[in-house]
């Protein structure tokens, strides 16, 4: 079964958006999409060095993204505001790893397939990574759903009844690492966050509680990667970029169709 | 206990009293170099409502969320009770719209509850038909209702209430002081709010500190009102009015219309 591909790739695909989904409903409930897509761009210099080094890539880049991560979450509210923060890591981060791979002249490597990622190239070895990271990142947000939903509903009422918001964020901004590190394969730096923002954004049509928000962002997800996958074969078009506009055109038209239902039950 | 209730002396000298809910102690705070709170020192017994007061940027909601421990403390230290369940209310809440929420789940986060639970503390704080709507359809008094709903929810020994009133209208105030008493009749906790609504919070109140970045005066309503610090912080007009509700509090106890007519 794992001989094919395209079976790879739709696995390598899965793994990586059912650990996006609920991670991704908390990025859009917290407002941190720039966050995901600032720690995704650090990558690149996580790849640059994974290269120099010759370690794994996914080592390399979760070192980086959780380098950066922990870096901004502990800069921040000193002076500069988070998103500028964030900008000047982000940016210098990616043009740093751009410039430093040019210096690798042995290594001929492929810049386009970490930029955009190479789901079809998509080894066993690299499943076994894509899914060892995504059963984390779901472990551990089955683990700490209601207390993270308490700390992003307000940070004040969980230090009151003796939680601790900033552990939680902690957790988020691991499983964030986690999951660039291993969706790096799959889309590519630059489009790591729409796999972590548009299937959340559209399952919000739809849902009513946040376990359903979730459940629904995992939904649209998957048919987003098989439908995406089918499409590219059919098209002859690069797979990551089509799976994302799959979950686009799926976010367009559910969240109209919401508005549409939600305007008639009002007259 | 051993300690009386109606602390009557301007000065608290909180020596560790081992049967306080809480308890502060030189208390400081300040954000990028600006001091918000000097040396405080607070504590609060069981069964007790004791209220903040203090002009607008006078520290009040720095001083609860600095007792939960949502803030870190430049100086002096917190000392809470073994177990303290506290529920709090804080001043503001925003709940992002993409986050679908109702006020069932709400009530259920982060230890879920049975649904009979849930249901009773909705109708105690008022709004028993509103369960299963959204948190972020609700009005502003639907929300602080579900706020307070929530901070009851487990029965807290201490209660913590920023401005819970916002958003009540006059009639809803008169009721939300009244109850108070009627809640810690029933829990037992003890109950520590901050707010501007001079006239009523005067009337549920044990004692009042009256702060301004550090402790101007406190004691009991009366005294407080009567001491010059709080005069030159708030002027003498309320003096009248709050004489009008320390008259008789219970006479009109259903007639709210009458209530605020006299406030004002």
């Amino acid at each position: 079964m794992l001989d094919d591909f395209m079976m790879r790739a739709a696995l390598a695909g899965l793994g990586v958006v059912l650990a996006a989904a609920p991670l991704g409903c908390f990025v859009v409930w917290r407002r941190m999409a720039f966050f995901g897509a600032a720690t995704a761009h650090a990558a690149v210099l996580g790849v640059a060095i994974s290269l120099a080094l010759s370690i794994s890539v996914f080592a390399g880049v979760l070192a980086v993204a959780l380098l950066m991560a922990i870096l901004v979450t502990l800069t921040s509210g000193r002076g500069y505001a988070m998103d500028t923060l964030l900008g000047v890591m982000a940016h210098s981060s990616l043009a740093f790893g751009l410039v430093a791979v040019s210096f690798l002249t042995d290594v001929r490597i492929d810049l386009m397939a970490y930029l955009f990622g190479d789901i079809l190239a998509v080894g066993r070895d690299d499943l076994a990574v894509i899914w060892s990271g995504s059963l984390l990142v779901l472990a551990l947000m089955a683990w700490r759903w209601q207390p993270l939903l308490l700390a992003t509903v307000s940070e004040d009422l969980a230090y009151a009844e003796g939680g601790s918001p900033r552990r939680e964020s902690l957790y988020l901004t691991v499983a964030l690492a986690v999951v660039v590190a291993v969706a790096i394969k799959v889309v590519g730096v630059l489009l790591i966050a729409a796999l972590l923002i548009i299937p959340a954004a559209t399952a919000r049509g739809f849902s009513t509680t946040p376990e359903a928000m979730a459940g629904g962002a995992a939904v649209v997800g998957v048919g987003s990667v098989l439908l995406g996958l089918w499409g590219s074969w059919e098209l002859d078009t690069p797979t990551g970029p089509t799976i994302v506009c799959v979950a686009t055109v799926a976010f367009l038209l559910i969240t109209s169709l919401a508005r549409l239902t939600r305007a008639r039950a009002l007259h | 206990m051993g300690f009386h209730k109606m602390t009557t002396n301007t000065t608290m000298h909180p020596t560790h009293s081992p049967t306080a809910l809480i308890e502060a102690t030189d208390l400081c705070v300040g954000f990028g170099g600006r001091s918000v709170l000097e040396h405080i020192d607070l504590s609060l017994n069981p069964g007790e409502i004791v209220t903040v007061v203090g002009p607008n940027g006078s520290g009040k909601s720095t001083l609860l969320r600095a007792l939960i421990g949502a803030i870190d403390l430049n100086r002096g230290r917190v000392r809470k009770a073994a177990g303290l369940r506290i529920g709090y209310v804080p001043q503001r809440l925003h709940i992002d719209p993409t986050l679908p929420l109702s006020v069932r789940r709400f009530l259920n986060l982060p230890g879920r509850h049975p649904r009979a639970q849930v249901d009773k503390a909705l109708a105690r704080a008022g709004i028993p038909q509103q369960a299963d709507t959204a948190m972020t359809q609700l009005s502003g008094g639907q929300f602080q209702r579900a706020l307070m709903a929530r901070a009851l929810l487990d029965e807290p020994d201490l209660l913590m209430l920023d401005e819970a009133s916002q958003g009540l209208d006059q009639t809803g105030i008169a009721d939300f002081y009244r109850q108070l008493e009627v809640i810690r009749d029933e829990i037992g906790c003890g109950i520590l709010m901050v707010s501007h609504d001079l006239h009523v919070v005067m009337r549920a109140a044990d004692r009042v500190i009256c702060i301004n970045h550090h402790i101007c005066c406190q004691g009991r309503p009366e005294a407080v009102t009567a001491a010059p610090e709080y005069r030159a912080l708030f002027g003498t007009d309320d003096e009248t009015a709050l004489a009008i509700f320390r008259h008789d509090p219970h006479q009109h106890p259903h007639d709210h219309d009458d209530e605020v007519r006299d406030a004002g």
